[in-house]
């Protein structure tokens, strides 16, 4: 099954509870997916400041002493913040790829979960509501963020297997159902130049995408593109910088519906998830029509 | 005349008392077993849920010829396999409202999302909103009112029932359809395989107000409909060659 779930947000004085309210969706669709949960948000910190999450099944050893070494490493101030096996690096915008760089060979056993300007990715295998708790992710802020509980179909229960995807800047993806084509695209993406981590399909939906966007198409274009090139069930949801996008496969039997009201657009696998938002009764909620691309942008 | 008996009569008050479940408070088995529990006959005849808030399995099995409000938008399989009672979703429905209903009348005011009405083998099922795609997927004899439009695939493999909708229809409308009856007031973006535009005649029209009385549609003539239903050119089944199955 998996749950996804995702928020935008138009009304500032809302940004403040933005990990609350995900939070709240995501753990109350636990029972579509209980292996793993995890959340991609989007807070645009000081103009000139780069994010790197990075995950580390021992913080302790990895963690201790990184922010010197990376500083010595790239000539740039380096600060971060350490959340149970995660971390988020503070690293110049313009030294974001040297510091990626510099932390595979600094920390070889460090997974990265996300780059960019604005996106930070928490995930973890377990309950939604422990993951959500181990990263305090309730008291966080930002302009939106989407959200995954899954129930693995197509590859093993880790915390690399967990959504959401993130295969570029700033890019991430959630994925509702399994594609059937994910091998042979994933060959051609690595002919690409692509890189990937896991053998999970929804990995190689992210990376077709942050491809696409490699090559020209915007993002709009490039989930436009994915539903010829994609086979198989899904729903996904994406994040971008400063975007926020919806598409499901011509069959559509993946599970979806969208509220819109003044404050926000949000995204559920199912109406519960939306059922405790603010204005929710009086909002516009409706269910993605297949092969529609849906985008929204600050 | 018997004063005593007068005294004792059940207060008539409680016994009529209008039941309400806030499940908010209550839980959802707690609610659907005490509909369960209802014995034939019994004078707990109007029900109201609260607080739905997308819950799965709302006053699901329900049989007896009870009335329920729902007051909100109810998750998965609202008022599945309903025989006799009259259940209203004031808000909109998740996938599978009214799944394999047996009888008895299904109203939802606002959207139903996926497979509504599925298998239903009887009673009415009227969607005031939109209905989304396999709307009425394997009928057996439900009839679904749908007031806005339908979604892909609708009446796919419908084999007896009638699926009128006062809007516009998705793609393959009735593919593989064996012997339902289909009627759609607006455009009908593509038929699926075997299922053809079919004649209206005075039988149909007869047909099609009684389902618009039935589901309260004032503002719609029969004869604005179109009518679609099975060529038959799938059918592999040959009575003649019953033997030898």
């Amino acid at each position: 099954m998996c749950g996804i779930v995702g928020l935008f947000l138009k009304d500032k004085s809302l940004e403040p509870k933005l990990g609350a309210l995900l939070s709240e969706m995501l753990v109350s669709l636990t029972d579509r997916g209980p292996d793993s949960a995890g959340i991609a948000i989007y807070d645009s910190g000081a103009a000139g400041h780069g994010k790197i999450t990075i995950q580390s099944s021992t913080p302790k050893a990895d963690f201790e002493g990184l922010e010197v070494e990376l500083s010595k490493k790239i000539g740039a101030k380096v600060s971060s913040i350490v959340k149970s096996t995660h971390a988020v690096l503070d690293v110049p915008a313009d030294k974001l790829e040297e510091a990626r760089a510099a932390i595979a060979e600094l920390r070889p056993n460090v997974r990265l979960m996300g780059v960019g300007e604005a996106i930070e990715i928490y995930k973890e295998v377990g309950l939604p509501a422990d993951v959500v708790k181990r990263f305090d992710l309730a008291r966080m802020g930002g302009s939106h963020g989407i959200g995954h509980t899954r129930m693995a179909t197509e590859s093993a229960v880790t915390t690399l297997g967990a959504h959401p995807f993130s295969t570029g800047p700033d890019q991430c993806l959630v994925h509702n159902g399994s594609l059937s084509n994910h091998n042979n695209l994933r060959r051609e993406l690595i002919r690409d130049g692509m890189r990937f981590e896991t053998e999970n399909d929804t990995e190689v939906a992210a990376a077709y995408l942050s491809s696409k966007i490699a090559h020209g198409q915007n993002l709009g274009e490039a989930l436009q593109s994915s539903l010829d090139d994609l086979d198989g069930f899904f729903t996904f949801v994406v994040g971008t910088k400063n975007g926020f996008g919806v598409v499901r496969d011509p069959i559509a039997c993946k599970p979806a519906v969208m509220a819109e009201t003044d404050q926000y657009v949000a995204f559920g696998s199912e109406y519960r998830a939306l059922a405790n938002l603010p204005g929710i009764e009086e909002a516009r909620v409706w269910e993605p029509e297949p092969s529609t691309v849906y985008f929204w942008e600050h | 005349m018997n004063i005593s008996n007068v005294a004792t009569a059940p207060s008539r008050e409680v016994s009529f008392a209008r039941r309400v479940f806030d499940l908010g408070k209550n839980s959802l088995r707690e609610l659907n077993q005490a509909l369960h529990n209802l014995a034939p006959g019994s004078n707990e005849t109007a029900w109201e849920v609260l607080n739905p808030k997308g819950s799965h399995s709302v006053a699901v099995g329900v049989d007896q010829p009870v009335s329920i409000d729902v007051r909100g938008s109810v998750g998965y399989y609202c008022a599945g396999m309903n025989d006799g009672g009259t259940i209203t979703v004031h808000g909109s429905a998740g996938p599978g409202v009214g799944e394999n209903m047996m009888s008895g009348q299904i109203v939802v005011k606002g959207d139903a999302s996926q497979y509504a009405g599925a298998t239903g083998r009887g009673g009415l099922l009227v969607i005031e909103g939109n209905a989304s795609s396999r709307c009425g997927i394997s009928m057996k004899g439900i009839d679904i009112v749908v007031r806005g439009n339908i979604g892909h695939m609708s009446a796919f493999m419908a084999q007896s029932g009638n699926l009128v909708v006062l809007g516009d229809a998705g793609d393959a409308l009735g593919d593989s359809i064996y012997e339902a009856g289909l009627f759609v007031r607006g455009k009908v973006k593509s038929l699926g395989a075997d299922c053809i535009k079919k004649e209206m005649r005075p039988e149909h029209i007869a047909l099609l107000q009684d389902l618009l009385d039935r589901a309260g549609i004032k503002d719609a003539k029969p004869e604005e409909f179109s009518r679609y239903g099975s060529a038959r050119t799938l059918y592999n089944f040959n009575i003649d060659n019953a033997d030898a199955y």
